[in-house]
């Protein structure tokens, strides 16, 4: 077990702010309330904090985060890149450097006005040349310029090898849609819906309706990493980082990675799962609560083969058998996910599977939850988490 | 605006809602046959009930009825309102908007009931109030309220006979609109838009100027051969910097696809097909597949494409069934 990082931090405080369509504040604001709020939980002070750790693509400075909230000196910041991508990538930082001493308490924030401000439903265009808008240039001008039509090039292609149909997207959808409706912070909170309301949604790219795509939300979430020893002194059970992986597989491109032998899969989430899980020893079978990101409902069934909840191109009988319910084999997504709560790039759902091993979800499971797996947005360089309780 | 002055801002406009714009007023004419004439000549609608007095006595009406979409014609002001509009109330809370920035107006949509056909005599009275201010909304045209005026419509007896609502959107136009709408020359530079191009730097500037010539080439490492797409500068097989390219002949086959149906950007047809395309070279192509029911494109279908020009500047690459 030498080099190992599991077991090495654990998270002790969660925060986010509400949820909504306009938060009519600033991105820092959202930000600067989300780790306050993750600190008020720890039972910890800004002062506290020595590390920050963000995506590349969020708008928020450290180190005006940092003084906004009023953080004393940081001896450790870190963005990680590839938007959803980054989620568990962030803790994966955060980890490293509570493991290796670089920093004692880092907080990771996301925090977005996805709806008023900046949509990424927007899509891409080309007023820059960089390396990224040479590598949409390949797609812009034939129209494949949003997260959806790229993720529905890939779906078409899995249904394709697996005999996968839309029964499948919609018991994701549905089994979301269901928790949400108990979350009073979800943006369907008391809005439940069924197969009739969502074959009739709006035809987004073929096959994804609008129901199979997530929300697009103003919001942040944080969480606050530490080590174990001092996790046991704080106000909250500390949850500890058991596994943490990510991975970006031979050629990779951001969101268009579609001339590997096969594209219908996602063989870096493979890669992250199966480092996860060596760290800590687990497999499958000992994960009991999941939160599996979804930008867009076919991808969490292809991530619920990646971490071995079923064989490859089987995920639509794994979720046809109501495992993700309540009841399921893997309680997932029980805030209500991105599609039924917010969209706050898979930070929502580290705090959501932090209060899974908790035991605090809203919809939180009647069996014991000692391990919860998070994971980040696919078809970017991705990656996920395996929490636990401590000992 | 300050927070301050927000507030002051809201609390002004707030105050409209609820108030009249003015007190019951009887239409300027009453409905008459020769208004009838003309705003059936304008629309076109031939419709007989409307103008030849025998053919309407002998009809279910029993006699000439004004178009019921005539309604808010009975209520208008008439040509002086373009030279110098009446100050009313509803003025005034324009006026309100004006002085904040909100200068643009956009009549929005209008809902009307008619609850029975005017004949020529027929004295039309007309009652406007300001019924609800919705906003600030972010909208196409900037950010913007909503202000709903409900008019209701009686005659000589005092029976009601329509109401209308009227939503009008006032809101802050864009810096460049603003310029137009003071007639400066940008107005006259209306651009049909274009696919949104790539843009060209030194790894990938070669390919689409093949492309405006109508070639698609594939890169070639010249070390070993190996080819790929899309472009890059160094071969991953033998790390050669050395390469040239081939001409493909755009035989392939669809690899996956999807039907884009939203959202919609300018200068791009809908729904539009595209497709990952297995080229018969071996490597992979996204482009356009055109040339048949969006329904019939299936993973497997063999395609044949051609270089074509598909805006005013724009040539690509598209694929069709064979």
């Amino acid at each position: 077990m030498e080099r190992n990082i599991s077991d090495r931090a654990a998270i002790v405080g969660i925060g986010s702010t509400e949820f909504s369509k306009d938060s009519g504040r600033s991105e820092l604001s959202l930000a600067a309330e989300a780790v306050k709020a993750a600190l008020d939980d720890a039972g910890l002070e800004p002062s506290d904090v020595d590390g920050m750790v963000t995506f590349t693509i969020d708008q928020n400075e450290e180190v005006d985060v940092a003084r906004a909230v009023g953080c004393n000196d940081l001896t450790f910041y870190s963005r990680v890149p590839y938007g959803g991508g980054a989620a568990t990538g962030c803790v994966l930082q955060a980890a490293m450097a509570v493991a290796t001493g670089i920093a004692d308490t880092v907080v990771v924030y996301r925090a977005l006005n996805g709806r008023s401000g900046h949509r990424y439903s927007k899509g891409v265009s080309g007023d820059l040349i960089t390396g990224s808008a040479i590598h949409y240039g390949w797609y812009m001008p034939f129209g494949l310029l949003t997260p959806a039509s790229w993720v529905a090039t890939f779906t078409q292609r899995y249904m394709h090898i697996t005999g996968c149909t839309v029964d499948a997207f919609f018991e994701v959808a549905h089994s979301a849609r269901m928790y949400a409706v108990n979350n009073p912070a979800a943006f369907f909170y008391q809005r439940p819906f069924d197969r009739a309301e969502y074959d009739a949604g709006k035809k987004i790219c073929s096959p994804l309706k609008i129901y199979d795509c997530c929300q697009e939300s103003d919001g942040g979430s944080a969480v606050i990493v530490t080590t174990p020893e001092r996790a046991r002194d704080l106000k909250q059970p500390g949850v500890l980082i058991r596994g943490v992986a990510q991975c970006s597989a031979k050629d990779q491109e951001e969101m268009t990675s579609f001339y590997r032998p096969e594209i219908g899969c996602l063989p870096e989430m493979d890669i992250a799962a199966k480092k996860a899980y060596a760290q800590c020893g687990l497999s499958a079978a000992d994960i009991d609560a999941a939160v599996i990101y979804d930008a867009f409902s076919p991808i969490v069934l292809w991530q619920l083969e990646s971490w071995g909840f079923c064989k490859p191109g089987e995920a639509k009988d794994f979720v046809a058998d109501g495992a993700l319910r309540i009841d399921g084999r893997l309680p997932t997504n029980t805030h209500g996910g991105q599609l039924s709560e917010a969209y706050i790039h898979g930070v929502n759902g580290i705090v959501e599977a932090v209060r899974q091993v908790r035991g605090t979800s809203v919809n939180q499971p009647r069996k014991t939850i000692n391990h919860a797996l998070v994971t980040s947005g696919v078809g970017v360089p991705t990656g996920g988490a395996i929490l636990g309780r401590m000992g | 605006m300050t927070p301050e002055e927000v507030s002051e801002f809201e609390a002004k406009i707030r105050a409209y809602v609820g108030r009249e714009n003015g007190p019951r007023q009887r239409g300027k004419d009453d409905v008459n046959l020769a208004m009838i004439r003309h705003w059936a000549e304008v629309i076109g609608d031939e419709n007989p009930a409307y103008t030849d007095p025998d053919y309407a006595a002998r009809s279910r009406r029993k006699g000439i009825v004004a178009p019921a979409t005539m309604l808010q014609i009975w209520s208008m002001e008439g040509y002086p309102m373009c030279q110098s509009p009446k100050v009313d109330v509803q003025r005034e809370l324009h006026n309100v908007f004006e002085s904040y920035g909100y200068t643009g107006t956009l009549g929005t949509n209008t809902r009307t009931e008619f609850y029975r056909e005017l004949r020529p005599g027929d004295q039309v009275s007309y009652h406007t109030i300001i019924d609800n201010i919705v906003g600030p909304k972010k909208t196409g045209r900037g950010m913007g309220y909503f202000i709903e005026t409900v008019t209701t419509f009686t005659d000589q007896n005092d029976e009601p006979v329509g109401r209308q609502v009227f939503r009008v959107l006032k809101f802050v136009p864009p810096p460049q609109d603003a310029a137009q709408a003071g007639g400066g020359q940008q107005a006259a530079a209306v651009e049909a838009a274009t696919r949104i191009a790539s843009p060209r730097g030194h790894d990938n500037a070669w390919w689409w100027e093949a492309v405006d010539r109508g070639r698609v080439l594939i890169q070639r490492c010249k070390s070993c051969g190996t080819l790929r797409h899309p472009p890059r500068p160094m071969c991953g097989e033998c790390q050669s910097i050395e390469w040239d390219s081939i001409e493909s002949t755009l035989d392939g086959e669809v690899f996956s696809f999807t039907e884009i149906s939203y959202p919609r950007f300018p200068g791009y047809p809908y729904p539009l097909v595209v497709g990952v395309i297995q080229l018969a070279e071996g490597t992979r192509l996204v482009a356009g597949i055109t040339g048949c029911d969006p329904s019939a494109v299936h993973i497997g279908m063999k395609v044949k494409g051609k270089v074509e020009q598909v805006d005013e500047k724009t040539w690509l690459p598209q694929f069709y069934p064979v």
